[in-house]
Order: structure tokens, then C-alpha cells, then sequence
């Protein structure tokens, strides 16, 4: 690990002051991911800005929705009284994240930040785009288990790894940003983006913005599951996820959301199986109409054939756990 | 009771002897002893496959801060071992054996260590290392094991064996035929390798190392650096797991003395966790083949089993794999043979099992579904092939109580509960499936030598210079000096992991109890005879008394028909004005005769597990592990040893699994994130059952041997509990959900 300059800021103001003066700074926070590509020498910056003293850790609910703090820590969102009775889901996908360790660690901005786990990405001797572009994808004809199925370019097979962020794309949350031109909002599913030609971009933030906070809308889903397919019980990356929420009226399915994890380069919405899903009878047949419209227009690279015939596997077993939840 | 015994609290009886420390942070490891003046090396290693190294740029990584040395082929003080017939091209000398690190410009493998960068912080070496540019002449190379496998012009060192008809599974009444895969799996221990060495002067040197057998270590560096045994001290006093990758010395053994010896320093290094996979060996990827065929009635009629293990280009590493084809069951027709298959990687070596836990998998798998097509339960199939005496050389065994684990094991799991149809049972909508296997391994006792000291205090203290890697040898040892010697277990103390102390067998191949144990239980009978000699002057009744009319027991002699004549160790020490006796003895090996006896130790592992009918995703619910493993020494240490031997089955079964990008030749998971052991999550009860019958042929402490066959049969089991519950036959390790799809 190379030296590099520390600060500490108090206030969300002076640490985008600090980023938009040094292009080669980097925010930490609980520096679970960062600290790793440092040490690998993935990345280098020049300047730590420590976020950690900022008033960023509030979970703040009314009758819109709730506000999560970018620095409430995944294991305090996890807990929380309101997530876990009014937004069951993202407790669910948060719990399914990593280890007790890490969650007790990272913090809900971080886990929107940080970068895939393709094994490429992370061995200086190997080619990667996302690392050094132009080097070429070194998954795309090699070890590409656990890579996208979904929104891949020739540039780049890599998945984006969070649970959490899977959630939040199903309810439609959005990312409070604070900037060197003021204050602004994503939607989430528009936060992250797809590979195409610059790989080396996971989201788009602009130059100097930092995540300030997650706004979850208020929402009337009362059955919702988040599922988890891997390769250990615990502390491993999706092979595929999905988390799904549900509006059921009797038996008929009023509203739905729903995205997958461990596909795409981003949490990966699936509207047209929503659009799909909304009117119909909450049964197996609807399930497994919906699963295969799910997986339709996947490409596969050799290793990961089987996430099309396991998304829908999953796609069914989430959707079919949502609808049993009382 | 004696009123001078000290009761110390340190450990409850039945615990281990060295737990407190280990959980309190008090033991220290190899890597963590402080020692003035020391420095830090790491390793720069090799970016790629095969080839040769032009040269290496050391320009920016020496003027970084704190950089010491670059040690590398280009200036690497002569090391005597590595190049021992440069003055006499006849003369039979010592040659290190592998990688001969730092003194050659070859590239045999990726992540091999080429340089050693030394620094006067671990940062700071870290970093300078990374400031290390290497070009390289790029080479030809292979690691795609899969596709050379069955190329017979790639493989090598034959070895075959076959009694009555070869293949004659293919004229069977029933048979099946099927290959067997398992990958390459590492051992990573949580321990991670180390090395501090420590010269005084040119010929003496002093190693802090992690390592199953310090005297090996001792002897493998004495020969290596041309110094006399007694100059090399090594010290392991604690090691934190090891399955196998202590059992030699690597590359970072030999290139921290090189180092310390040029930097006249104590040089630390230690290997990090990506060098865990690629320099301290590997359990190897094997492919396998088994024909196998019964009549009707189920008496096997035919097993032909083929197998390719692959080593590197610059040693071999072979194992036993296909052997438990030929003795594990009665069978009059069987042919098996082996092959190398030399890869352009780093060298595998001996890891939990070696040999049968990769041949039981493939065995057990084909009986189990030999058991299905003659719809004969697998328990019944085995029983009905049960080897009365060694099928490979008719002799009969010192003990075995295989039947035994059957019926335990059978009970405890409810295996009258497996449905006889895959697939057909449910459980809370999942599928549920039973499975069983057997595992092996050799069982014999190899030399050893230990001392006992007895203090007027009434403590004994055992020692041998044998490492503990976490069977708990100690607490083992101690158990049985207190039998022996008629004391406390509190009053016994057992120290080893220094070559300072007389001779122990390298820890390996479950045989470090019965072998120390002998040992001990030479010594403690000499300790008896001193004392009861000596006792015999204020007992004069003990002077003429046959050993078998004599009691010790709680630190005290008496005759056995008549307790009011006694004495106490302590106070026969202290008529005799002696602060302690001290006895050396060494026990020889195995005082059964090879020629008469076959020694193994078996187990069964039964398993119920849950599929999931949707995700296919594995849920274990239970392992039953029984065990005949001769006498058990101290049992709470024994079942940790079956119970971590059933986790490293999980993993083998369902999760553990080394990638190689065979374009580049390069470990693609080499971290603990993506190479997955079992977590606690994964881990279900797990039910362990001793036979607990004492093997007395073998050695006089009754043991046999726990720490292979608590690994070797898991895989099986789990996988013929998977095809039980699901009806897909899994041949293909590890078995993970997508292969359930």
C-alpha cells in the first residue's frame, strides 16, 4: 500500500469541497470493500476524506416514506424498528449480505459504492476494463461463474455484488446526493449503470458528489421475500438473487416489484414481468409464466449457463415465498 | 490423597490441555514471537505460468523507505543444499527437494516466489515488493487438467495392481460405470505459514516455524544450509491447523534463513493468504474411473479402478488413491492402476486423507449406486462384501470393528426412516435424502523417543519434540501419563514443539498418539520401577514385590491386596534427597509384525440433508460419524478432531474448489471469500461415535487413529444423500446449486 494523505471532515460541505479539489481522493467510511482494493493495489488514491464524523446515521421515517442516513451502518438499518415492520425486504436483503463482521461495519452509502468481486478486477496480472481500460475482459472467455447474464457489454461480464441495493431497486428508492453544484436525486434504478464502452464507471455520480442518504417511498406491498442463491450459507455473493415485493388482495396480485441480484452490472429491475404480474392470480402458473419472462434476452458466457435456468428457479421460489408471507 | 498434590485450575479434566492459552491469546504461534532487531521479507511472486525470468527491475522497490535487501537469482549467497554435487559430480549428497526459491530465474508455476524483499516493517516491505518489475521469456504451458487427463502420452509413473480377471466388471450381472471428479482443494489453515530465522554466527541457526514435525524441519535444514543437526534448533510451539501442508518445508522455510544468514538479522516471513494456494501445496484434482459389478445377490464380482492425479513439472506427488479399491471390500477380481499427470503448477502434497478421501469418493459413490440397481440397501451391500482379512494379502487385521460403526451409526440416524426411492420423501417441502459411506485410512505407529521427569513435588513433565496442529497431542499425552504414572491429570504437564527435546515422529497420517504414546508408556514404566526401587528402603515389603502386586494410583504406591502399605512418589523423592528422576526412552515401531497384520482404521458417516425442490440449494440437518479408531486417549479432543474431519468433508463435498484460468495458468480464487469452506451456517449437527475398542497389537495405548477417517467417507455421503433425496447421481465435486438445476 502506497501512502497517502487521511482527513477527517464534520460536515458534508467541507468533505465534497474536498473530493471536488482532488479527482484522486476517495471517500471512506467503513472501508470494507475500499480498504481491500487498496491493499491489493486495485486503487490508489492519493487522499482518504473520512465521512464518518458526518450527521449522516438518521433513519427518519413519515408518512412519504423514510430517509436512511448514507452512514447508518447495514447492521443498524437491518434492526431498525420501521425497516423490519414497514420495509421487511431490505432487512431481509441486508441480512443476506456478507457477514455479521461486515455488516457491523459498512454502511449503507459504501454498500452502493462498492465494486464487483470479479476476480479479474481484483488480480493486478490479469486484464480487466473496469480496472484498466482497454486491458481487456479477462471473464468474458475465462472464469465467468458468477458474471452477468443481462446488460453485458464485450467490455465487461462483471456483476455489481450487493444485496441491499437489489431491494432498494425493487422499492423504488432514490439516492440523495450532495454536490459541488447543490443537492440532488436518482432514482436508484438509475444510480448504477450498465458496462458498455466505460466499464470503469459503476454508477453515476457526478465529480465531487457524495451519497448523503436512501429515501424509500411509503408503499402498501404486505407480502415480500428476498431470495439468496449461493454457494455457502453464508459470507458468499449471490450466484443469483432476487427480491421480491408484492401487493396481494385476496388471491389477486395488485401491485408487484421486483429485481434480481448477482445478473447484471447493476441491481436488475424486471418492469416488464411487474407490468405482467399486476391483476393476475397469485399462483404457480402466474409464478412460472413469470420466471421464464424474466430470464428472456439472457446471454450467457460457458460458466454461467445454468443462471438462466436458476433465475428462474429463483425468480419462481421468491415469488412464491412472497405470496406465503403473512 | 496426597496432601502435598497442587491442584492447579488452569483446565477442567476432560479439556485441553492448552485451550485456556489458545482462546486468551497467550500461545504464541511461529509468526508471533518478537525478537530484537528483526526485519520482515516477503515474497514477490511469479505472474506467470512457465517461462524464464530476463530480468528483474529492483530500481524503485530498493530506494522505497525501510527496503534492506532484494534477494533474487541474480544475487542469492550460494545455499549448499541447492546445488550439492558442484564440487564432486559423484558424490551422494543432499539435495533440497522442490523449488529451489531464490536461486533460479525458472518459472515453473504462477504465484511462485521469485524474489524476497526485506524491509524493516512489514508495510514497508509489503509496498517495496509491489514496486518489484519483472520481465519475463514466456513459455509454453498446460494446467488444464480436464483436458489432458486421458492423454496416456502426458501421463506418467504407472503404478497397477490387479488379482484374478482384469475388467471383470464388464462380464458382471449387474454393474456400473461411471468418472469421478474432485478439484484442486487447499488446506488453509487459519494459521498462515511462517518462518523467523535467527543465525548465531555461520552455523547456527534457530527457526521459528510452523510445521507438523520439527525434527524433519531440523534435518531438511541442517542438510540444506550443510550444518550439523544439533546447531538447527527449531521451536513450533503452537500451530493453528495444518491438514497436511506442515508436513514439509516450502520455499518461504529455507528463504527466510537465506535471508537472515545474508542480513545477519532475525528475518520474519510469513506467507500471506494468496500465497496459501500457491506455495504450500494442494490437495490434487483427480479424475477417476471406477467399473465395478456384483451378481445378483450382491457379491461384488468386479472392481476396476483408474485414476490421474496431477503434480507439478518439477516433483512428483503421487497418493494412494485408487488403493482402497483393493482392500476395502472382499472382491476376487480386481485391477486398478495410477497415473501422474505433471501440470505447470506448484506441487500438491499430502492433505487430510491424502489418498483415500479422494479414492473413497469415487469407491463409495459406486457402491452406493451399484446398491440402487441390485435394490440392496447400502449398509447390506457393504456387509454382505465385508473383508474378513485383507483381500490384498490375506492377513488378517490387528482389530477391526468396521460391523460395529454400521450398526451405531445406522441407528443413530434413523435410517429406517430413508426412503428407498429417490425423491419420494418430503420434509416441510423439502426433499430429504440419507446417505452413507465408509472411510480408512492406515493405522501403525512410527518411532519415537520421550523423556520423563518426575519432581519431589509429584509432577511429571513429558516431552517430545512432536508439534500438536490441533488433534490435541498434548491433552492426549497427558491423559496418558496420568494413567500410566498413577497420577492427576493436573499433576502432568506434556511439552513438545522444540527439537531441544528428544526425538517425535512428524505429525501425520493419524499416527502421532499411538507412536509418543508408546514412548510414554515405555518411559512411565522405567519412572515405576526407579521409584519402587527407591521405595524399597523405607518399604522394605516393596523390595521383593512383583510388579503386578504393586498399585499406583493417585501419586502413591501400595500393595494391591493391602492399601495401609504405601508410600508417596513425593516422599520416596524426598527420603532419597533427590529434586527429581528423569528416564529418556524410545519406543521402536509397530510391534506388530507386517507380515502377520493388516492396521487400519475405518469409519462410517451417515447423513440426512434437505434439497430444495425449486433452488436446489443443500441443507445438511445431520452427520453421524462412527469410528473405529482403536482405544480413544481423550475423547472431547478426539470428537473435535471427528467433527472438524466431517466440516473439511463438507467442504470437499459441497463447496470447496480452486479455479484456474488455464489462458493464463493463474489461481482465479485464491482469497477466503471466493474459496468457499464451510461457514458455521453450513455445519449441522454433527453426531460422533467412538467403538472405542483397543487396539493392543498396534501399541500398548490401544489407539489407532482418528484424524483421516474423520475426513475420508464424508464427501461420498453427502453425495449419495443428495442423489437419495433427489435422484441426480453427482460425480462432480464440489456439489454446488448450480449443479442441481
Amino acid at each position: 500500500m502506497i501512502n497517502f494523505d487521511y482527513i477527517k471532515t464534520a460536515t458534508t460541505k467541507a468533505a465534497v469541497d474536498a473530493k471536488n479539489k482532488n479527482a484522486a481522493a476517495q471517500f471512506i467510511a467503513g472501508g470494507t470493500n475500499l480498504v481491500d482494493l487498496m491493499k491489493k493495489g486495485v486503487t490508489a488514491p492519493d487522499k482518504l476524506i473520512d465521512i464518518n464524523a458526518l450527521p449522516l446515521k438518521q433513519i427518519t421515517a413519515d408518512a412519504k416514506g423514510v430517509m436512511i442516513g448514507a452512514l447508518a451502518l447495514n447492521s443498524d438499518v437491518a434492526e431498525n424498528a420501521i425497516i423490519k415492520t414497514k420495509y421487511p425486504l431490505l432487512a431481509h436483503a441486508l441480512n443476506a449480505g456478507a457477514s455479521a463482521q461486515l455488516r457491523n461495519m459498512a454502511t449503507v452509502g459504501g454498500n452502493i459504492m462498492q465494486r464487483t468481486r470479479c476476480s479479474y478486477f481484483y488480480d493486478l496480472a490479469m486484464p480487466c476494463n473496469k480496472r484498466e481500460p482497454g486491458s481487456g475482459c479477462g471473464a468474458l472467455e475465462g472464469q465467468n461463474r458468477m458474471h452477468a447474464v443481462f446488460g453485458t457489454s464485450p467490455k465487461c461480464i462483471a456483476v455489481h455484488p450487493s444485496d441491499m441495493c437489489v431491494a432498494l431497486a425493487a422499492l423504488d428508492a432514490s439516492v440523495h446526493i450532495s454536490g459541488p453544484k447543490g443537492d440532488r436525486k436518482i432514482l436508484f434504478t438509475d444510480f448504477h449503470r450498465l458496462p458498455g464502452d466505460i466499464p470503469e464507471l459503476d454508477n453515476n455520480l457526478q465529480k465531487g458528489e457524495l451519497i448523503t442518504g436512501i429515501h424509500i417511498p411509503a408503499n402498501a406491498f404486505n407480502k415480500t421475500h428476498y431470495l439468496k442463491i449461493r454457494d455457502r450459507a453464508s459470507y458468499a455473493f449471490a450466484l443469483v438473487s432476487v427480491a421480491a415485493a408484492l401487493q396481494i388482495d385476496g388471491n389477486t396480485i395488485q401491485n408487484a416489484k421486483l429485481a434480481m441480484g448477482g445478473v447484471a452490472h447493476k441491481p436488475w429491475r424486471l418492469t416488464a414481468v411487474e407490468k405482467y404480474l399486476i391483476g393476475k392470480p397469485a399462483n404457480k402458473e402466474t409464478f412460472a409464466a413469470a420466471a421464464n419472462m424474466a430470464m428472456e434476452g439472457a446471454t450467457t458466457f460457458g460458466q454461467n449457463n445454468f443462471k438462466i435456468k436458476m433465475g428462474r428457479a429463483a425468480v419462481t421460489e421468491a415469488l412464491q415465498q412472497a405470496a406465503q408471507n403473512i | 490423597m496426597n496432601k502435598d498434590l497442587i491442584i492447579p485450575t488452569k483446565f477442567l479434566a476432560d479439556d485441553r490441555v492448552d485451550g485456556v492459552d489458545k482462546v486468551t491469546g497467550k500461545a504464541t504461534y511461529s509468526a508471533e514471537h518478537q525478537l530484537a532487531n528483526m526485519v520482515y521479507a516477503v515474497f514477490v511472486c511469479s505472474t506467470i505460468a512457465k517461462g524464464s525470468i530476463k530480468n528483474m527491475l529492483l530500481f524503485d522497490a530498493k530506494k522505497a523507505p525501510g527496503v534492506l535487501d532484494i534477494i533474487y537469482y541474480g544475487n542469492c549467497p550460494p545455499v549448499p543444499g541447492y546445488n550439492p554435487f558442484a564440487k564432486d559430480p559423484n558424490k551422494k549428497g543432499f539435495e533440497w527437494r522442490g523449488l529451489k526459491v531464490l536461486n533460479t530465474n525458472q518459472v515453473y508455476s504462477n504465484g511462485q516466489p521469485i524474489a524476497l524483499v526485506i524491509a524493516d516493517t512489514l508495510e514497508r516491505a509489503v509496498h517495496a515488493a509491489s514496486l518489484v518489475k519483472v520481465a519475463y521469456i514466456k513459455e509454453e504451458f498446460d494446467t488444464d487438467f480436464e483436458n489432458a487427463k486421458a492423454n496416456e502420452k502426458k501421463l506418467k509413473k504407472p503404478a497397477d495392481y490387479k488379482r484374478g480377471d482384469a475388467n471383470a466388471y464388464k462380464n458382471g450381472e449387474v454393474s456400473v460405470e461411471a468418472e469421478y471428479t474432485i478439484p484442486i482443494e487447499t488446506h488453509n489453515p487459519m494459521e498462515l505459514h511462517a518462518t523467523i530465522a535467527v543465525w548465531d554466527g555461520d552455523d547456527k541457526l534457530t527457526v521459528y516455524d510452523k510445521s507438523q514435525g520439527p525434527k524433519g524441519t531440523q534435518r531438511e535444514l541442517a542438510q540444506n544450509f550443510g550444518l550439523d543437526e544439533k546447531n538447527v534448533r527449531v521451536i513450533t510451539e503452537y500451530v493453528g491447523g495444518a491438514f497436511g501442508s506442515g508436513l514439509r518445508s516450502w520455499p518461504h522455510v529455507p528463504a527466510a534463513c537465506i535471508a537472515a544468514k545474508k542480513l545477519k538479522r532475525p528475518v520474519k516471513l510469513v506467507v500471506t493468504r494468496e500465497q496459501m494456494f500457491t506455495t504450500v501445496g494442494y490437495r490434487p484434482h483427480a479424475w477417476q474411473k471406477i467399473g465395478i459389478a456384483a451378481d445378483k445377490k450382491g457379491k461384488l464380482t468386479g472392481i476396476t479402478h483408474h485414476a490421474v492425479s496431477n503434480t507439478s513439472r518439477y516433483e512428483d506427488f503421487g497418493e494412494g488413491i485408487v488403493n482402497v479399491s483393493q482392500f476395502l471390500y472382499a472382491c476376487s477380481n480386481v485391477n486398478t492402476s495410477y497415473r501422474l499427470l505433471p501440470l505447470d503448477l506448484n506441487t500438491p502434497t499430502w492433505m487430510r486423507g491424502p489418498g483415500p478421501a479422494t479414492g473413497c469418493f469415487a469407491l463409495e459413490s459406486a457402491l452406493d449406486e451399484l446398491a440402487y440397481k441390485l435394490n440392496i440397501d447400502p449398509i447390506e451391500l457393504r456387509l454382505i462384501n465385508h473383508a474378513d482379512v485383507n483381500p490384498v494379502n490375506k492377513l488378517p487385521w490387528t482389530t477391526k470393528f468396521l460391523k460395529e460403526c454400521y450398526a451405531l451409526g445406522k441407528e443413530k440416524i434413523g435410517w429406517q426412516n430413508r426412503p428407498t426411492v429417490p425423491g419420494s420423501l418430503t420434509e416441510d417441502g423439502m426433499l430429504v435424502g440419507y446417505g452413507m459411506a465408509g472411510g480408512v485410512f492406515g493405522a501403525g505407529r512410527g518411532q519415537a523417543t520421550a523423556k520423563g521427569i518426575l519432581k519431589a513435588d509429584g509432577t511429571l513433565t513429558l516431552q517430545s519434540a512432536v508439534s500438536d496442529m490441533g488433534p490435541g497431542t498434548a491433552t492426549a499425552m497427558v491423559n496418558l501419563g496420568a494413567e500410566y504414572m498413577g497420577l492427576p491429570k493436573r499433576m502432568v504437564t506434556f511439552e513438545l514443539g522444540d527439537t531441544e527435546y528428544p526425538t517425535g515422529p512428524t505429525q501425520g497420517g493419524s499416527g502421532t498418539t499411538s507412536a509418543i504414546g508408546t514412548a510414554i508408556n515405555a518411559v512411565c514404566v522405567a519412572l515405576k520401577q526407579t521409584l519402587k526401587e527407591m521405595a524399597s528402603a523405607s518399604v522394605p515389603a516393596f523390595a521383593n514385590a512383583k510388579a503386578d502386586t504393586l498399585k499406583y494410583d493417585a501419586g502413591i504406591i501400595s500393595m494391591s491386596d493391602n492399601a495401609s502399605i504405601n508410600i508417596s512418589y513425593t516422599d520416596i523423592l524426598k527420603a532419597a534427597n533427590k529434586p527429581e528422576i528423569e528416564v529418556i526412552k524410545e519406543a521402536g515401531k509397530a510391534t506388530a509384525d507386517p507380515q502377520k497384520y493388516a492396521m487400519n482404521s475405518f469409519s462410517v458417516h451417515f447423513v440426512k440433508l434437505h434439497v430444495h425442490p425449486v433452488t436446489g440449494v443443500i441443507k445438511l440437518k445431520q452427520i453421524v460419524s462412527a469410528a473405529d479408531a482403536g482405544k480413544i486417549i481423550s475423547e472431547k479432543t478426539a470428537r473435535s478432531q471427528m467433527v472438524g474431519g466431517a466440516v473439511g468433508g463438507i467442504g470437499m463435498a459441497l463447496t470447496e474448489e480452486v479455479f484456474i484460468d488455464s489462458r493464463y495458468g493463474r489461481y482465479t480464487n485464491a482469497n477466503l471469500a471466493d474459496y468457499h469452506v464451510p461457514v458455521n451456517a453450513d455445519t449441522p449437527p454433527i453426531d460422533v461415535l467412538f467403538v472405542n475398542k483397543a487396539d493392543n497389537i498396534i501399541s500398548p495405548t490401544g489407539a489407532k487413529g482418528v484424524g483421516e477417517i474423520a475426513l475420508v467417507g464424508v464427501a461420498p455421503a453427502i453425495a449419495n444423500a443428495v442423489f437419495n433425496a433427489t435422484g441426480k447421481r453427482i460425480r462432480q465435486l464440489p456439489i454446488t446449486p448450480d449443479k442441481l438445476m
